[in-house]
């Protein structure tokens, strides 16, 4: 290690997401250990301990890094032979965030791509946030890659000219290889290396970083890292995980929210061969953030004989404050709520004068149920303890908060907890809640050897954090040709706040910003209110979040409203969007939460809005085509994720009113884009997974239980139910890279209902669509 | 004591014979390919052949193998270069992964018996195995890619 400073000239940039945030505020309030306040008293704020460590150099870490080695950044080190180590410290779950990120950096490095090796970062806070939600990766990290690149390789291009005894000006790198302009002579990375890594880093003003028409790899559709790994099985995910002398578990957990064991008896379960122990696991404690959720373990040698052994365990449940829990009770209740006013979020104007003033009126209520991830992969989780240390190899979207969760379950400090990030076998959101590897660490504790934690399809299901299910009403007011004076928005739904807040009963402040707050339309009064709704399980963020609902019921009205007015859903929009304008909510009272980024950077640009939609329009041929019995088209336009996303969703309805669905044409403004190819997948997933929404997603419970547990009661879209045919068109834009994984979604499911309506004149307000009969 | 062979290997086994293929070849046999998603046989991620047939290894018990021949997706060609693995790394099909395995032994399988299949066998091959992802689309295209049939 020749030069200690580099470590620390390129800090991650420090980006907490909301939702990161939030679970911050929680345990700092949660965790009342020594250590926690002693650093609490040292940062002098709470959030602030993220920007602390931030600070840390990856050169300190010397074990990471081998003599001769270099790393001018947390995300790039380069091995004495040239090889390129890029570290992913985003977590890949199917959005290629650990390929697109180093690509990036490589690109701007003058990389060979074939030289290059990706590692996955451990959990450690000096990378930034590396809590892969929110749609965020590209956006909060691609200007630090394209930094971390450009250093390196001008410092590659200074050592050579420094060799050649040359102006800087007269070499360029190319492809691993520093070039001088004028000799042709050339210099690999590799030869330049004990040079470069004497050099002083680069100052931000002396980095000269690559224009568009020299990118190589940035644009182009670029396979994932893992292809071939994954094609052949031989990728590893955290199901896969193994240690040696590992033992397996499962759990048998509360079936009502915040019950707890009474009493058990074991002895059935003890005979099963391969059953080594059983455990009682801690309830957890309120805030309940990523705890476990208690319940009773059992330990063995093989996945199979805890599976069986579970199966005998015989448990006594306490009464819990949930029992009584009823989903269709919720419903009513959602339902009721919203007819009352609520909390107001955004206020223009005054919507009751503007009712009373309108020429006709128009009320809907809309109701989307519970939800479940359901991601292929269960979480599973292997995890050991070992001298106060936790090392634990998980799928997981958030490495940083195993750490937290786990040092707060064990009682030691977030450094001792390690933490490995295998390929996740899908995570929409589930996987950033690490109760899991909480299990498994606790129950390494208890058994003294490693433990994987395994969940089955019905643990994932029956104990998932939820989804939230809603009520929302509208009301709109309308002059006599149709043009909206007012609109009333209210939403009842028990908040994923509840989760870090026990008793939260209104929307933490991204719930409200999603959607509910940010109506784009050019209406003179609009109200938008949050009707409280108390939780009773655990709930929490799922793809595209509250811009599930909100979407469903803004679109589904608009289409209801043009119905009204005797036209079609992209007419009475553009009669309504207003002229093309940066939407200001602050006029409103209104701070945006705008996806936690700063409204001038990425304004509501309602132009980019009717464009996609526009866009959407033409190429599905929407408000063309005529509508037949049995086959039409419906669209939805909306903004998620910094996003403006439209789709048309054709529906084709048999007599017997069995739906297909013969094509989706979505229309994607999401800014710059890095892999055109893994975006294109993205909003084609996204049709698929808004499919499983729309026509068949619902968690019920009854007596506080969930009702559903597999992929036969809760079914998730298969081949012939999904869309036949996506047609995906990327806007060329030069905007700001913004969201790709999520604003796909919300806008499915009323562009459903909206071509549903379109084929049948049945509207549909409740989710799923499966509920209601057809024909 | 049940003797079977797994990727061309023999293999005996004599724990539980009510054990399903699924955990003999994930935890004793270390073939993690193969993919837990609901032990119900409801979603596919398990399939592997067996005599050549796709199966749902989570719900077949060692007891019913004796003498069987399993092919996981470590076996299914010497280097990830079935037609199948080809299309499917051609087309981009993966998202994160996970069941793809599991689709793949599946197209492999309907292949084997029909070799130009039209959209509506591949659609009802195809439709027990569950993509979260929703890589569908390029599922039926790759298929149709591997058998050299038309898109």
């Amino acid at each position: 290690m020749s030069n200690y400073t580099f470590g620390e000239s390129q800090q991650a940039p420090e980006k907490i997401s909301e939702t990161t945030r939030l679970a911050q505020e929680a345990y700092s309030k949660y965790d009342m250990s020594v250590e926690m306040l002693d650093r609490r008293g040292f940062v002098g704020t709470v959030l602030s301990a993220s920007a602390l460590v931030l600070g840390v150099t990856v050169a300190s870490r010397s074990a990471e890094a081998a003599e001769t080695s270099w790393q001018p950044s947390v995300y790039l080190g380069f091995e004495p032979n040239g090889t390129v180590v890029i570290m992913a410290h985003r977590s890949e779950m199917g959005t290629s965030s650990r390929s697109t990120l180093p690509m990036m950096l490589a690109d701007e490095l003058e990389a060979d791509w074939k030289k290059v090796k990706v590692e996955q970062a451990l959990g450690n806070e000096k990378y930034g946030s590396q809590n892969t939600d929110g749609s965020c990766s590209v956006r909060d990290f691609g200007a630090a890659m394209h930094k971390a690149g450009a250093t390196a390789r001008t410092m590659f291009e200074r050592a050579a000219a420094q060799k050649w005894g040359c102006a800087v000006g007269d070499v360029a790198a190319s492809q691993s290889t520093v070039v001088n302009g004028k000799t042709k002579k050339t210099l690999t990375y590799a030869e330049l290396l004990p040079i470069a890594a004497k050099m002083e880093v680069p100052k931000d003003n002396e980095l000269r970083y690559k224009t568009p028409d020299q990118y190589k790899l940035i644009g182009k559709n670029v396979p994932i890292l893992d292809s071939h790994a994954i094609v052949t099985g031989t990728a590893t995910f955290g199901i896969d995980a193994k240690m040696p002398g590992m033992l397996y578990a499962m759990v048998e957990r509360p079936p009502v929210y915040g019950s707890k064991v009474k009493s058990f008896d074991n002895s059935a379960t003890m005979q099963v061969k391969g059953v080594t122990k059983t455990v009682e696991l801690p309830m957890f404690k309120q805030p309940h953030m990523f705890q476990q959720l208690g319940g009773v373990a059992v330990v063995g040698d093989s996945t199979w004989a805890v599976m069986q052994g579970r199966k005998k365990l015989k448990i006594n449940w306490e009464a819990s404050p949930n029992d009584g829990y009823s989903s269709k009770d919720e419903k009513q209740f959602l339902l009721d709520s919203v007819l009352k006013p609520g909390k107001v979020v955004r206020n223009r104007g005054d919507v009751e004068a503007g009712f009373a003033k309108s020429a006709k009126t128009h009320e809907a209520n809309y109701y989307a149920p519970m939800l479940s991830h359901a991601p292929m992969e269960p979480p599973v989780a292997v995890a050991e303890w070992k001298n106060g240390t936790v090392e634990t190899w998980c799928p997981t979207q958030n490495p940083q908060a195993v750490q937290d969760a786990v040092a707060a379950a064990m009682g030691i400090d977030k450094t001792k907890v390690i933490c490995h990030v295998t390929l996740l076998g899908g995570g929409f959101g589930r996987k950033s809640k690490p109760d899991y590897v909480v299990e498994a660490a606790l129950l390494s504790k208890a058994t003294g050897k490693p433990v994987k934690v395994v969940w089955t399809r019905e643990d994932d299901i029956k104990f998932d954090y939820y989804h939230t299910v809603s009520g929302m009403h509208m009301k709109a007011g309308m002059d006599a040709d149709g043009k909206l004076n007012s609109w009333l928005f209210r939403s009842a739904f028990p908040p994923i706040a509840s989760t870090f807040a026990p008793g939260a009963q209104y929307g933490a402040e991204f719930e409200t910003g999603m959607g509910l707050n940010e109506l784009p339309y050019d209406v003179a009064n609009i109200r938008a209110e949050n009707c409280p709704a108390p939780n009773h399980l655990r709930l929490g963020w799922l793809r595209a979040v509250a811009h599930v609902y909100h979407a469903f019921g803004i679109h589904s009205f608009l289409d209801e409203l043009a119905v009204a007015n005797n036209t079609d859903y992209v007419s009475y929009v553009l009669k309504n969007l207003g002229k093309d304008r940066m939407l200001d909510l602050g006029a409103d009272g209104v701070k945006p939460w705008n996806n936690g980024q700063p409204i001038e950077q990425f304004p509501i640009d309602t132009g980019r809005l009717r464009r996609v939609m526009e866009m959407a329009a033409e190429q599905s041929g929407y408000g063309k085509k005529k509508a037949t019995k049995n086959r039409a088209l419906g669209i939805a336009a909306h903004r998620s994720f910094l996003s403006y996303i439209a789709s048309v969703v054709e529906v084709e309805i048999d007599d017997k009113g069995k739906l297909t669905i013969p094509n989706v044409w979505t229309v994607a403004d999401c800014g710059k884009v890095v892999n055109p190819d893994r975006v294109r997948s993205q909003f084609e997933g996204a049709a698929v997974f808004g499919t499983s929404i729309a026509m068949m997603g619902e968690i019920t419970t009854a007596n506080g239980r969930v009702q559903q547990g597999n992929f036969n009661d809760y079914p998730v879209a298969r081949l012939s139910e999904s869309p036949k045919n996506i047609h995906v068109h990327i806007v060329p834009s030069t905007a700001l890279s913004a969201g790709v994984g999520e604003p796909g979604v919300p806008v499915i499911a009323p562009a459903i209902t909206n071509a549903i309506f379109a084929a049948t004149g049945k509207r549909i307000r409740e989710l799923p669509v499966r509920r209601t009969k057809l024909v | 004591m049940i003797e079977l062979k797994v990727n061309g290997q023999p293999r005996k086994f004599d724990g539980d014979g009510d054990m399903p293929l699924l955990w003999y070849l994930r935890d004793e046999l270390s073939l993690t390919g193969s993919k837990f998603g609901c032990g119900m046989g409801l979603c596919g991620a398990c399939t592997v052949h067996l005599n050549g047939e796709a199966i749902r290894g989570c719900v077949t018990p060692l007891k019913n193998l004796s003498g069987k021949e399993v092919t996981t997706i470590e076996g299914l060609s010497p280097n990830g270069t079935h037609p199948c693995q080809v299309a499917w790394e051609k087309l981009g099909v993966a998202q994160c992964g996970y069941c793809q395995a599991g689709q793949i032994m599946q197209a492999s399988a309907l292949l084997k018996k029909t070799p130009k299949p039209t959209d509506a066998q591949i659609d009802a091959a195809m439709d027990g195995n569950i993509c979260r992802c929703g890589t569908y689309t390029r599922i039926r295209a790759a298929v149709k890619s591997a058998a050299g049939v038309k898109a």
